[in-house]
């Protein structure tokens, strides 16, 4: 029964040194967990998430902008009932690359690998959107009028095809979710989430929605 | 520095703000989300270039137009094609889902042999070279007419190869599955001399009294039935509708009549007679445009005044005054017959009595009324040279008595086949071939039918499925899909212009089938001699192409080519006007209701089946859209439900959701009880298209067989099949 005692007594008389050292610890702790964590979720986790693929073939799309009189509409057509051809199939980049035109060694390759072999080239689509969005390039391009550079960006202009991140947990593209972790976009091509289709169907007071209804509903997009 | 437990609380503390201050959490929350939407069983169709094919529904009569949407090489959606003069845009419930029949898991995927009692895959040259090989050993025994083709259409070029082939085999014996088609077609040659089919001009009509027929599910081109109701409708059209249940049809009506069921002529007969002794009838058409008018008079006599009548149906006689003033008084009244969606023929006698309304009326090959549409005749083949076997083959009564002396009037009796194949010590068929039919499922008592079908020594059915009749057959020799194949489609049933429709193939055939023509062309190639040479073409496609002439390049590219400017032909009897009387006519026995058979003591109720748009109760076997969208009184897990009237079931009592037994003199099945206040007292409704035993999962074992239950029953003016409904009683289970 005298034991406890004891143990309270030692306790109280060495409490003020113990609590001191016991908070620079704690707060010791805190701190590596929260600089861990932070280093965790903002460097480790975007390492581990995507992975990097280089594209099939590195496609120049500012050298083809040069060359065609449609701008993007030249390959990236509509077809005569109004649907959209989304990245050319090979037969469209017959017509022009039945045989190498220079000496690039992408577009030898192009040739060899695909073209020859009549295998399609297994683009990585960066806007390619989950089976269960329902988007309409005509309604936008051909009706609201829109550009292309509102969604895609500037790709028009670039030279060559950027690195293709596949998150690998959903297996779509980063350019989905953005290149900015927390999702803040800068431009409006920076994300295609659904919130950013809303953010520009809500702001720009279009008229949304269902044709039987003129109301924004799920079913507008989610068919 | 003492590390201890609240240190390492603390760490943990710092990880959990550290990660709520990152984008960890909600970057994973969101990509989860998506993964979840992406696991490998979550069905994703694959993405790929749309495009739309245009073709013709085969599925039914009805000849719709459709567009197939394909996305690469796979039909993805089937919809009605737009601008169709039959359909423009709609579509029945059945050619909606047509793609799931497409891919269905009950698809024959090549040819199959039966050999002890199993099926075994057999090379197309091997199974032509052996059904062809036992057909010459029949032909040399002298016997070319045991050969028997069951076939659902006798018109168009794939039932015209068929039947040249059995010509030039040496058979007669050719059958097209009854319908309502049978009993119009005769009533119009009857009385109006003309070869024709029955078209029905319901959207210009403005008052049309239906006896008993599905306008609104399945009766005549379903499609176009229900737009030209609405259009009818829309117009200021009214309809009374006169059955014994309340249809979906019936309830649409403007007017709803219960009757006693099969007593339908009786009814007709009574309104040609208020009509006739009220003076309502047009007389300009009486005198000018018709004979035997006094013999009508007398037919419908004092045996069929109103309180006659009223006691034969049910009906209260003003009730019958006014409906036939009411269609008298309309300026185009149009009178339609063939229970539910027509599947069977019903008693000659009735149809005539309806048909004659319309006379009175003059509502016939008038807008509105009953057009005659002429027989197609694109199909102008030389005559095949027909050797002696086969010129004595054909001189050989037809197994059915159809257009002998028992039956001069009918064409066609499939329903007389199963007695005749057991009646005697030998089978009379020896080879059977049935094309887009499925008799073992759709004939009544089909215990008979499979009975007389096993005594068919050799049955070949061409299904693209494995339906009742194919699984009784000795080789599956499979078809095309309705989406695989050219076919043409020689006319839309009950639309009232003539019409050529062209069914395309929307996509190549998915497995090793060959489309019936083709298989003919093979088969009687395989067989030589004066068989061969009357199939001089290369294939069906030829042959088709090449029958089709310059209307071909139009159909292929708009689907159909229709005679917009169509005026029905003159009266072609002897006297050029509409015959009320004449010597055929004469012939035929008064009419009288049939009674449903059995025995009223042992079976107080009678049973009569219906039909629904959302169960196919032809030769295709309901996909499974059509039997999820089935209403939860229709069928219950793999139970039907029978309908009756809350007195009855009160009677025996049954209440809503009873398992119950249904009886008839024919069988028993276990059903559950639905009250129906829409159903007349003292009936038990049942639905078509339920029952299958073959196919597959999806249809097979649920519900009932109406047809297994009931007995045929045989109109004795013309052999028609005219069994509406069968005795029954319902017991508690």
């Amino acid at each position: 029964m005298e034991k406890p005692q004891v143990n309270v007594t030692s306790a109280a008389s060495g409490h003020g040194e113990k609590e001191e050292g016991a908070g620079g610890a704690v707060i010791l702790f805190f701190i590596l967990g929260l600089v861990g964590s932070l280093l965790v979720g903002w460097v480790l986790f975007p390492q581990l998430l995507y992975s990097k693929k280089r594209q099939p073939v590195d496609f120049n799309h500012d050298k083809h902008m040069e060359l065609v009189s449609d701008g993007c509409e030249s390959c990236h057509f509509f077809r005569p009932d109004g649907t959209y051809s989304g990245v050319p199939q090979l037969a469209q980049c017959i017509q022009c690359h039945e045989e190498p035109n220079g000496e690039d060694p992408e577009e030898v390759k192009f040739v060899e690998e695909y073209v020859k072999k009549e295998r399609e080239v297994p683009w990585l689509v960066y806007s390619r959107q989950p089976a269960c969005v329902f988007f309409s390039h005509a309604a936008h391009v051909k009706m609201a009028k829109m550009d292309c550079v509102t969604c895609h960006g500037p790709i028009g202009e670039s030279t060559s095809l950027k690195v293709y991140q596949a998150n690998r947990i959903t297996g779509y593209s980063r350019d989905i979710w953005g290149e900015n972790m927390l999702g803040v976009k800068r431009k409006s091509w920076d994300r295609m989430k659904m919130d950013d289709c809303a953010e520009c169907h809500a702001g720009a007071h279009v008229n949304p929605g269902s044709v039987q209804t003129q109301k924004d509903g799920c079913f507008v997009c989610h068919k | 520095m003492k590390i201890d437990r609240r240190c390492f609380l603390s760490f943990i503390v710092g990880g959990a703000a550290g990660t709520a201050l990152s984008p960890l959490p909600w970057k994973i929350t969101d990509d989860l989300s998506i993964w979840s939407q992406n696991w490998p069983w979550t069905p994703v169709p694959p993405a790929g270039e749309t495009s739309f094919v245009t073709s013709t529904c085969t599925l039914c009569p009805g000849g719709c137009g459709i567009s197939v949407r394909k996305v690469d090489e796979r039909a993805v959606k089937v919809e009605g094609l737009k601008g169709h003069p039959v359909n423009d845009g709609g579509l029945c419930i059945l050619g909606l889902a047509a793609a799931q029949l497409l891919y269905a898991p009950t698809r024959v995927r090549g040819p199959l042999k039966k050999v002890d009692g199993a099926w075994r895959e057999i090379s197309w040259a091997d199974a032509i070279k052996e059904i062809a090989a036992k057909l010459a050993d029949l032909r040399a025994k002298g016997q070319p007419q045991s050969v028997a083709w069951i076939s659902e259409s006798d018109r168009g070029t794939t039932a015209e190869l068929c039947k040249r082939f059995l010509t030039v085999y040496g058979s007669p014996n050719y059958f097209r599955t009854p319908s309502i088609q049978d009993a119009y077609e005769t009533a119009l040659y009857l009385t109006q001399g003309q070869r024709a089919m029955a078209g029905f001009d319901v959207a210009q009509a403005d008052f049309v009294l239906s006896f008993s027929s599905g306008l609104i599910e399945g009766w005549g081109s379903p499609a176009y039935m229900f737009r030209a109701r609405n259009a009818m409708r829309q117009n200021g059209g009214r309809i009374s509708q006169v059955e014994p249940r309340l249809s979906k049809t019936a309830a649409k009506a403007d007017q709803w009549v219960p009757i006693k069921p099969g007593t339908e002529g009786a009814l007709a007969l009574g309104l040609v007679h208020v009509i006739i002794a009220e003076g309502l009838y047009r007389k300009n058409f009486i005198d000018s445009r018709s004979t035997g008018f006094d013999a009508l008079k007398q037919i419908a006599g004092a045996s069929y005044a109103p309180e006659a009548v009223s006691r034969l149906t049910g009906i209260e006689a003003k009730t019958i005054v006014d409906l036939a003033k009411a269609f008298a008084g309309a300026k185009k009244p149009l009178a339609v017959c063939g229970r539910g969606s027509g599947r069977i023929p019903g008693g000659l006698q009735e149809v005539l009595a309806v048909h004659c309304l319309n006379a009175l009326t003059g509502s016939i090959n008038q807008p509105g009324g009953v057009i005659a549409v002429p027989e197609p005749e694109y199909i102008d083949w030389p005559e095949p040279e027909m050797d002696a076997v086969a010129s004595r083959g054909v001189q050989q009564p037809r197994l059915d008595g159809a257009g002998r002396d028992g039956f001069p009037l009918a064409r066609y009796l499939l329903n007389r086949l199963p007695e005749a194949q057991t009646a005697g010590a030998s089978a009379p068929v020896q080879a059977l071939f049935v094309s887009g039919a499925n008799p073992v499922y759709s004939l009544a008592d089909t215990q008979a039918v499979a009975k007389a079908f096993s005594k068919v020594p050799l049955i070949v059915s061409l299904s693209s499925y494995m339906d009742e009749t194919a699984a009784m057959a000795h080789y599956i020799l499979p078809s095309h899909a309705h989406l695989e194949r050219y076919e043409d489609v020689p006319a839309a049933l009950g639309f009232p212009k003539p019409i050529l429709g062209l069914s395309k193939p929307a996509v190549k055939p998915a497995f090793k089938t060959k489309y019936v023509g083709d298989m003919v062309i093979a088969l009687a190639k395989a067989m030589g001699g004066p068989v061969a040479e009357a199939f001089g073409w290369e294939s069906y496609e030829a042959c088709l192409k090449q029958t089709l002439g310059n209307a071909w390049d139009t159909l292929v590219k708009n689907g159909y080519v229709v005679d917009a400017k169509f005026k029905p032909g003159e009266f072609e009897t002897p006297s050029q006007k509409f015959e009320f009387n004449n010597p055929a006519l004469a012939k035929l026995p008064a009419y009288a209701a049939q009674r449903a058979p059995g025995d009223e003591k042992s079976f107080p109720l009678t049973l009569i089946p219906y039909d629904t748009m959302r169960l196919a109760s032809g030769p295709i076997g309901s996909p499974p859209f059509l039997v999820k969208a089935l209403e939860e009184t229709v069928l219950q897990q793999n139970t039907a439900l029978v309908d009756v009237n809350p007195a009855t079931a009160k009677d025996l009592g049954l209440s809503e959701g009873s398992a119950a037994v249904l009886s008839t003199p024919k069988g028993s099945a276990r059903v559950k009880v639905h009250l129906f206040d829409g159903i007349m007292p003292g009936l038990v409704a049942l639905p078509r298209g339920l029952g299958h035993t073959a196919y597959d999962k999806y249809l097979a074992g649920k519900g009932v067989n109406t047809n297994a239950l009931i007995s045929p029953v045989e109109d004795p003016g013309s052999g028609f099949e005219a069994g509406w409904g069968i005795r029954a009683n319902l017991t508690r289970a």
